[in-house]
């Protein structure tokens, strides 16, 4: 009967992340009302696309949204975080620029073979990953830090120059816009990689499978699931979603630079992850919480530039504030509110039945 | 008599929201007596307990101790007062030696001479003939040792009122009466002990008073030797002893089918030597023996929980392979495991889930079982096993242990097993779900299902079981049937009366 937890095991687990996220876009609208205006523009290439400060947010959140759900799943199948996936995705965004180069042009057809190439080699060094911590048991993040520190020079030995240009329409209607679409692309990846997610989860009991590894591995063995399997399954999710980020890195940018791409992203990804109400000790998850993290995370990184905070010390201000979501999101206060509410709604149950009595 | 009160609640209301597990209960411990609390699963023994320990915080009433109220928020503060609960699971830390697990926590100082509190440790150990040495690593001392090591702990940290709470749950029948033997020393030096136990045997023999709580309301406070045993589970349940006297004649002791279900010749796992064994279609038999026989680790075999290393099995006739629990759930075997808590439930998981899981895994990941067919499945077996919870929804977790178990049930009855292995279905849970327990294993062999059955209570496996293996040092020692099916006969077979 621990009241808490009963509260985060549902719907009840958006709450916080919810409520941070209306803090912080009501605290912009007293800021500066202008803030959510969206206009429209022209780009270079003559498109015609949204701007302003709330789809700037939500473009620039998508290499984190999309990546805090692979994080999700890998957090709840194995208790512990990958920390090697901004690493990883450097080197997919190397292995996607290596094959448009080999291939001489950038096409629709080898910008596919490009994705799939990058994708099935991001997936591999996932499976590394995923074999070393369900296989031989190794701790997520020690089995990740491995890559963490060395993919970087990998994606150098697969495209040793430091910044390939690729200039061609293809690459940025992918990391901007499509013709004729006014909103960016990466935001229609983050809801292709969410629909592709909603799918596997409709359409299997994955979600089952994950949660009872994640709680208890001994018993869902002993219910004949296979544990090693259900690890790998969540770190080649992670992997496509790595290498779908990667290429919209790149893309993005129009170039690669295996020093920048994607760099610190694996802090933010298992951050929004808790700051979604998930546990990082595995078990019940929400992706649903994962996303909201990542636009909150961006929101936050945004509203401090428009306050013109300097660079520098936008990290500690950051650091402030998810300080107060995380602990307000903990079990301790979370308890803590849950009694009082508790109270609050028994004591004017009381009251009603004493008037009812009266009455 | 009044002013050997040590410990008198008054009153005590706490409720849950849709529950309430405790009405204004009372409850009055003596100085130096050995207090039984009774009741079944949901009496509201363990609220009880919480509540005088400061883990929950009690809606009304009063608690007064040692003739002042006392106010009890948190269990550092029972704890302060002088209240201290040693738990069915060992609370300590393993791999810290005994003296370290005795004063860790206990010393403001900020430099510890360890060599001195060993010395004072093995004073207590001594005095209370516990057969532990105070530099010994904690996890290499019995359970049983482990157990008293954490009541000297409780004790020597001026303990007024002991509570131990099911702490016989694991042990044998030796260690059980070493338990008591401390019991009874610590009893004479004045301490209140309230004794939370499945075992009437058990109350039997060492208190001096019951209470007993059905339903979160008191029934009433007896004097040992004016309560018999029958007339005790009569009120923890609330009815007669028909029920018992009922099962007791409707005991499988019939013939069965002589066709073959399970056939197992030579198997052996990492866990077990080879053993040969055979259960017939709507049989019920089961394996006995000490804690430690290889009771267990044999039916693991049979379910391929432990890595099989050999062995021909054959089902109904056809050679089959069984090396992990997912064939031997293909093949139509169930097992409901002996730790209910570590390899049964998935805690954080609702009851629903907990109850689809086995069934779910059989049809394959990918073939979810739609959530209105989950939702239907959930509630027949909720209501068909009467399983109390809120609703469906709720974490399994937070149910009593009886319902727990009663969910794992449901949970391979939906499989529709052709072989169930049950190991310990009714450990550490009341007299009512044992005799709903054992009078569904009797049912289900009627209709042709196949059960083998463990338990550590012999009478039990007497009244369920038509066929019964003993194993002795991880060896299979003999097989009763039929007259030689009693009491006297299991035990000689266990000792090894019949060898010469």
């Amino acid at each position: 009967m621990r009241l808490g937890k009963k509260a985060s095991s549902g719907l009840g687990q958006l709450v916080i992340p919810l409520v941070a996220l209306a803090i912080l876009i009501v605290f912009n609208l007293f800021r500066d009302v202008g803030f959510f205006s969206i206009g429209i523009s022209v780009n270079n290439s003559g498109n015609k696309v949204l701007t302003g400060n709330l789809i700037s947010i939500i473009d620039s959140a998508s290499e984190l949204a999309i990546i805090a759900m692979g994080m999700t799943l890998v957090t709840a199948a194995c208790g512990g975080q990958d920390i090697s996936v901004g690493a990883v995705g450097a080197i997919s965004g190397a292995v996607f620029v290596k094959v448009l180069q080999g291939m001489g042009a950038i096409t629709v057809p080898t910008v596919i073979v490009g994705v799939i190439l990058c994708c099935l080699a991001t997936i591999a060094f996932k499976l590394f990953n995923g074999t070393l911590v369900s296989v031989f048991r190794v701790q997520p993040m020690i089995a990740t830090l491995i890559l963490f520190s060395c993919a970087r020079s990998i994606a150098y030995w697969i495209n040793g120059d430091a910044a390939v240009q690729l200039n061609s329409p293809i690459i940025s209607a992918i990391g901007k816009t499509l013709p004729g679409i006014p909103i960016p692309t990466p935001i229609f990846a983050v809801i292709l990689v969410g629909l592709l997610m909603f799918l596997v989860f409709k359409f299997t009991s994955l979600r089952l499978y994950t949660q009872s590894v994640g709680i208890n591995q001994g018993a869902a063995r002993l219910n004949g699931i296979n544990p090693t399997a259900i690890k790998l399954i969540s770190f080649v999710l992670l992997g496509i979603c790595v290498s779908v980020a990667g290429v919209i890195g790149v893309c993005r940018l129009g170039q690669l630079n295996h020093k920048t791409l994607l760099v610190d992203i694996e802090m933010d990804a298992i951050l929004a992850v808790a700051i979604g109400g998930n546990s990082l000790g595995g078990g019940r998850f929400r992706l649903s919480g994962s996303i909201l993290g990542a636009y909150i995370i961006q929101m936050l990184t945004t509203t401090l530039y428009a306050m013109k905070v300097a660079p520098v010390n936008v990290k500690a201000y950051k650091a402030i504030v998810i300080i107060i979501i995380v602990v307000a999101g903990s079990p301790v206060v979370k308890d803590w509110l849950t009694t009082r509410w508790n109270r609050l709604r028994a004591g004017s149950a009381r009251a009603n039945a004493q008037k009812e009595g009266v009455s | 008599m009044e002013d050997n009160v040590v410990l008198s609640m008054h009153g005590i209301c706490k409720a849950f929201p849709g529950v309430k597990a405790l009405s204004n209960v009372d409850f009055v411990l003596r100085r130096g007596e050995i207090h039984a609390l009774m009741g079944e699963n949901g009496a509201g023994k363990s609220t009880l307990i919480k509540v005088l320990t400061g883990v929950y915080e009690k809606d009304a009433g009063s608690i007064v101790l040692d003739g002042s109220e006392a106010h009890i928020h948190s269990p550092q503060q029972a704890q302060d007062l002088g209240i201290s609960t040693v738990y069915q699971e060992i609370t300590l830390c393993p791999n810290l030696t005994v003296a370290e697990n005795m004063f860790i926590g206990r010393t403001k100082k900020k430099v510890v001479n360890w060599k001195e509190y060993e010395k004072k440790a093995t004073q207590i150990l001594d005095r209370l003939n516990i057969p532990a040495r105070a530099s010994q690593e904690l996890s290499r001392c019995s359970l049983a040792v482990q157990q008293m090591v954490a009541i000297a702990r409780a004790v020597d940290m001026n303990c007024k009122v002991l509570i131990l709470d099911e702490p016989t749950s694991s042990l044998d029948d030796k260690e059980v009466a070493m338990l008591f033997g401390l019991m009874r020393d610590l009893k004479a030096t004045g301490v209140g002990i309230i004794f939370v136990t499945h075992f009437l045997e058990q109350v039997y023999e060492v208190s001096d008073r019951i209470t007993v709580l059905r339903n979160g309301e008191l029934v009433g406070e007896y004097e040992v030797e004016h309560l018999p045993q029958v007339e005790l589970v009569a009120k923890m349940m609330g009815k007669s002893m028909d029920d018992l006297a009922e099962l007791e004649s409707i005991g499988q002791k019939g013939a069965v089918s002589e066709e073959c279900v399970y056939d197992a010749r030579e198997l052996s796992s990492a866990e077990c030597r080879p053993f040969d064994f055979h259960i017939r279609r709507g049989e019920v038999n089961g394996f006995t023996g000490l804690l430690g026989s290889g009771r267990s680790e044999s039916v693991r075999a049979i379910f391929g929980a432990d890595r099989v290393t050999g062995g021909k099995v054959t089902m109904n006739g056809k050679a089959v392979r069984i090396s992990n629990p997912h064939d031997a759930m293909k093949h139509g075997i169930g097992y409901l495991p002996e730790d209910r808590k570590r390899d049964g439930i998935i805690a954080d998981l609702s009851v629903r889930e907990n109850i689809l899981l086995a069934l779910q895994v059989i049809k394959g990941i990918n073939h979810p079982i739609p959530r209105a067919k989950a939702e239907e499945f959930a509630d027949e077996y909720i209501e068909a096993l009467q399983i109390k919870t809120a609703s469906k929804d709720t974490p399994i977790r937070s149910l009593s242990g009886g319902n727990q178990q009663k969910v794992i049930l449901a949970r391979w009855l939906l499989t529709h097993p052709e072989y169930l292995i049950l190991d310990e279905p009714t450990r550490g849970i009341d007299v009512g779900t044992k005799l709903e327990i054992q009078k569904l294993v009797l049912k289900l062999a009627e209709e042709g299902m196949s059960v083998t059955f463990i338990s550590s209570e012999i009478e039990e496996m007497l009244r369920t079981c038509s066929r019964l293996i003993v194993m002795r040092d991880r060896k299979i020692v003999g097989e009763l049937t039929g007259d030689d099916l009693t009491q006297a006969q299991v035990m000689k077979t266990i000792a090894g009366g019949d060898a010469s």
